[in-house]
This record gives structure tokens, C-alpha cells and sequence, in this order.
């Protein structure tokens, strides 16, 4: 990566998220009431609005959902780059990058095994990436 | 049949005196432009007007600079299908006598960039902090996310991605108008150059300049005004989610799949009754979701339908006739222009006039698949 990426602003309801990637955690959330995984971050369950939730610690494994291979240039990335959507073990879909694989649509196989690695960016927050997994493990 | 597809028009309707790279105008002033144009196409004064709707502006900006009064308005701002959702709520407020007479207005200096405030998502939003950080970059690298899924899913080729755009240059071909209008063919697009994999510049919507009005009355004034009145037969709206990474399937829009249908079934229509449709299409894959979400395709199926013509000039459903996002213009919120087109095909006045168009569905997106509106409208009461 040559420059620096748009960092997120961590709020009160996604603070335990952003503390866990520092940590090497992929934090999801799971209602107490209805077992309901859920992403983004908030204090309550979207599926039945209890206000009893947990935070876990996810496996870090999911696979490549879908993506687009952007051409124009970013000041954070070398030539051409994917913006991957990964589908977790667990449920939920999230936004992130592939890495540790070329960015073409060869490499870039949709339903592929991926799995969590994670990339400090400065003292308070650290993104996670993904990267083909290591052991396959399938959707 | 619900109680209010008779009972609304759009009488003034009309785009700006130019569209395309307007340097010398203001986003401000082509909202002005096109509501004056629109003012003048129903012989009405700005202070006739006592309803305000627009997005992109506030409302107070854009009622105080045209000098208007109003005892209604509406700013609801969700992206390209506000102007859909303006008409919906305009209709509700016309019935209940909260106003008498509704200017929506719409102008974008998409392309040029003058008077254009140029916000952005705060660091601290849900998309600040789990979407931006991972080099996303506009609507080309978001909205275009979903498509490999449907790919893979259904089956849809690169060549038929690539026919959506080739069939929307063959309407723009025919309309003096559109900003695109050199023949094009499945070679040329998948030749043109990539803006995010797997999406070519020819399957990407245009960046122009541009505004439109409507104006909006209830159907008893109707014969007041110059203009063949066009009804308001149905109407739907609905959003689903801010961020596209969150969308519940990738292979449809939710928000197209409420307020599709529900503006179908408040009009009291069946899909064999439309004559002409508008599906926004900031990319190519949009049409495909628009059909299956509105329930004119099944799932899987809409590439295939639009490569075998039948959205085509002299096909069974005309689609997007002025040629649309992809062709005829875009300014960055391309809702209000869908709908000019409606009205013009249903006045019987657009350039690539469909023969006996008498039911138009017009559906809009927002906010990448964030939000929709869709509006069915008639040219003649709905009996
Ligand atoms: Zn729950």
C-alpha cells in the first residue's frame, strides 16, 4: 500500500469492533434472545430488536461473495485493486480487501475460501483483510 | 384500485433549456431554469405555486430563490428516486388539501461542478468506517459491487451485460436530445476501456449537466392548463439499506422489490398493461434487477430478454426510450429525467414516441440500491 487509506471514526455502538481488530479479533455480535449473528455493529438485534446482545470473537473464515476490480488509480493502492465482498462463516457479509493474491479476475474466484488477516494502520485502528485461505474450508 | 388513481395529474412538466456541459449555470439556477420551464409549459406564475419539492437543494433554497410561498414542502433527499418519492408524497398532500399546486425541481451541475456542494460520508458514519476504508470510489466501484454474484448465479454473459447498453444507444440514437447517440455494438462496449472490473465505461452512466420540473395538481383543475394532463395511477417508495455490502441478496434490490410492485397494485395494473417502462440505469446491470424486481421477468431471465430485443425500439416493452442514464444523460441524481420521459411518451411528444403509449412505469434507485420510488402513470383518468 503507498498511501493512506480513509480511517474509520470508531462510535460508541462499534468501539468493541475496531478494539478487536487491534487485538487480531473479527468481533461479531449474536442476540441472546433470537441466536441471531449479526454486522454492521449496533446494541441491539436488527432481526428482533432485543437490546440483549454478545459480542464473540468470529472464526475469521468465509469466502468471496462478489467484487469489483476498480482501474482507477487510489492513493492507497497500487494499480488495479479489489473491493471484495466476504461472506463470513458465521452470516454476515462484509466489505474488505483481498490480499496475498493477485487482484485479476483469474486469481479472484468467486466462492473461494478466504480468511481473516489483519493490518494495522496506525496505534487505534487496524483494518481486516482477507486472503486465501490457507486450509480450504467450503461455503 | 385505490382511492387516488384518478385523482392527481402532472401538468407542467419539463428539463432544462440545455442539457449536457451547462459551465455557465449554477446548480441553483438549473433548478430555476427547469422549474421556469416547467412553469411556462403549464402557463402558471411562481406564485401559483404553493407546494415545494426538491433534493440536492433544501427546499427553502430553492422556494426562496424562485419567490415562493409555501404552506407544504418536501426535501426528502435519498438519491436519484427522491424525485419519485416527491411525487408520491406531493399526491398525498394534494388529497388531504395541504396544498393546492406542487413544483418539484430537480438541477445537478453533475459534470460541471458549479454551486455544487461536494459533501461526503463522515469517517464516523456505518459506510465511513466499513466501507470507505477499503478503497471504495463512488458509485463505480459500489453500485457495480453486486453484479458478479447475479453472474455466477444466473449465468448472465458479458455480451448481455454489454446488449443493455447497446440497446439504450439504439433509443438515444433516435432522440436529438441525448448526449450519446453513435450506434454502438457488443464489441464496442466490451472494447471500451474498464472502470471497475467487470464493468466498462460503455456500461457506466454518463456524468452530464442538467434539471427537470414537474408540477403537480389534483385531476379536477386538470382542464386549467395547456398541457394533456398525465395522472398519478400508482405509487411506491421504500429504501433498504445505506450500504451496498449489507444488501440482504445481491442479485436484487429490495427497496425496487417494495416499491415496484406496491406502486403496480395501488394503480390496479397488471404487467400487460404497461406500454412503456423506465428502470434507472446508472449501470448497466440496473435494468436487469429493475425488470425481475418489477416482476416482468423471472429471475435469471432479463439478459436474456433484453438481448433478444424485446426492450428494443419496436420490441414488446419499450424501455428506457430517451436512451437513459447510459445514453441520453446523468447528472448524479438521473430520477427526474426518467420521469420527463414518461410524461413526454404518455403527452404523445417524445422524440422516440412509443405508438399508443398509454401506461407508464417509471421506477427509480437511490443511493446506489439504497432506496426507490417507482410511479405508474396514465394518460387518461384510470377507470
Ligand atoms: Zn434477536
Amino acid at each position: 500500500m503507498s498511501g493512506s487509506r480513509p480511517l474509520p471514526e470508531p462510535t460508541p455502538e462499534t468501539q468493541h469492533f475496531w478494539d478487536g481488530t487491534r487485538v487480531g479479533e473479527l468481533r461479531l455480535q449474536r442476540c441472546n434472545d433470537c441466536a441471531h449473528v449479526y454486522f454492521p455493529p449496533r446494541p441491539f438485534c436488527p432481526a428482533c430488536a432485543s437490546r440483549s446482545v454478545s459480542v464473540f470473537a468470529a472464526s475469521g473464515r468465509g469466502h468471496l461473495d462478489s467484487y469489483v476490480i476498480s482501474h482507477r488509480p487510489h492513493p492507497a493502492f497500487d494499480g488495479h485493486y479489489a473491493i471484495a465482498l466476504v461472506v463470513l462463516e458465521e452470516g454476515p457479509r462484509m466489505m474488505s480487501n483481498i490480499v496475498g493474491c493477485e487482484q485479476t479476475p483469474e486469481a479472484l474466484v468467486l466462492d473461494m475460501p478466504l480468511e481473516v488477516t489483519f493490518e494495522p494502520q496506525n496505534d487505534s485502528i487496524t483494518l481486516p483483510l482477507f486472503r486465501p485461505a490457507a486450509v480450504g474450508n467450503k461455503p | 384500485m385505490t382511492r387516488y388513481a384518478n385523482q392527481v395529474a402532472i401538468v407542467g412538466a419539463a428539463e432544462t433549456t440545455e442539457l449536457g456541459v451547462i459551465p455557465h449555470m449554477s446548480q441553483l439556477q438549473l433548478h430555476a431554469d427547469a422549474a421556469l420551464n416547467a412553469l411556462a409549459d403549464a402557463a402558471l406564475e411562481p406564485s401559483d405555486i404553493d407546494g415545494v419539492a426538491t433534493a440536492g437543494e433544501s427546499p427553502t433554497v430553492v422556494a426562496h430563490y424562485l419567490g415562493i410561498t409555501p404552506n407544504w414542502v418536501d426535501g426528502t433527499a435519498v438519491g436519484g428516486c427522491s424525485f419519485m418519492i416527491h411525487v408520491r408524497h406531493a399526491v398525498a398532500a394534494l388529497l388531504t388539501g395541504q396544498c393546492r399546486t406542487v413544483l418539484i425541481t430537480h438541477g445537478e451541475s453533475g459534470k460541471s461542478g458549479i454551486g455544487r456542494g461536494r459533501g461526503r460520508g463522515s469517517a464516523a458514519s456505518l459506510q465511513g468506517q466499513f466501507e470507505a476504508p477499503f478503497g471504495v470510489a463512488g458509485p463505480p466501484t459500489l453500485f457495480t459491487l453486486p453484479v458478479l454474484r447475479y453472474m455466477k448465479r444466473y449465468g448472465l454473459t458479458p455480451e448481455q451485460l454489454a446488449m443493455v447498453a447497446v440497446v439504450q444507444r439504439q433509443w438515444a440514437g433516435l432522440n436529438p436530445r441525448a448526449s450519446k447517440r453513435e450506434p454502438i455494438t457488443v464489441e464496442d462496449v466490451l472494447d471500451s476501456r474498464m472502470i471497475a472490473y467487470p464493468f466498462h465505461l460503455l456500461e457506466c452512466c454518463l456524468v452530464t449537466d442538467g434539471g427537470g420540473a414537474l408540477i403537480l395538481t389534483t385531476a379536477d383543475r386538470v382542464d386549467d392548463f395547456p398541457q394533456p394532463p398525465v395522472y398519478v395511477w400508482g405509487t411506491g417508495e421504500s429504501v433498504e439499506t445505506p450500504m451496498v455490502s449489507q444488501m440482504e441478496d445481491l442479485t436484487s434490490s429490495r427497496a425496487f422489490a417494495v416499491a415496484g410492485p406496491r406502486a403496480m397494485s395501488d394503480a390496479g395494473i397488471r404487467h400487460g398493461d404497461v406500454d412503456h417502462l423506465m428502470i434507472y440505469d446508472a449501470f448497466a446491470h440496473l435494468p436487469i434487477y429493475g425488470l425481475e424486481d418489477l416482476g416482468f421477468c423471472g429471475r435469471g431471465e432479463a439478459g436474456a430478454f433484453i438481448e433478444e430485443g424485446h426492450t428494443a425500439p419496436g420490441g414488446s416493452l419499450p424501455l428506457n426510450t430517451n436512451g437513459g442514464g447510459l445514453s441520453y444523460m446523468h447528472s448524479g441524481m438521473y430520477g427526474m429525467y426518467a420521469l420527463q420521459e414518461s410524461v413526454r411518451q404518455l403527452r404523445g411528444t417524445a422524440p422516440a414516441q412509443v405508438d399508443g403509449a398509454e401506461v407508464s412505469v417509471c421506477l427509480g434507485v437511490g443511493g446506489m440500491f439504497g432506496a426507490s420510488g417507482c410511479i405508474v402513470m396514465g394518460n387518461q383518468p384510470k377507470s
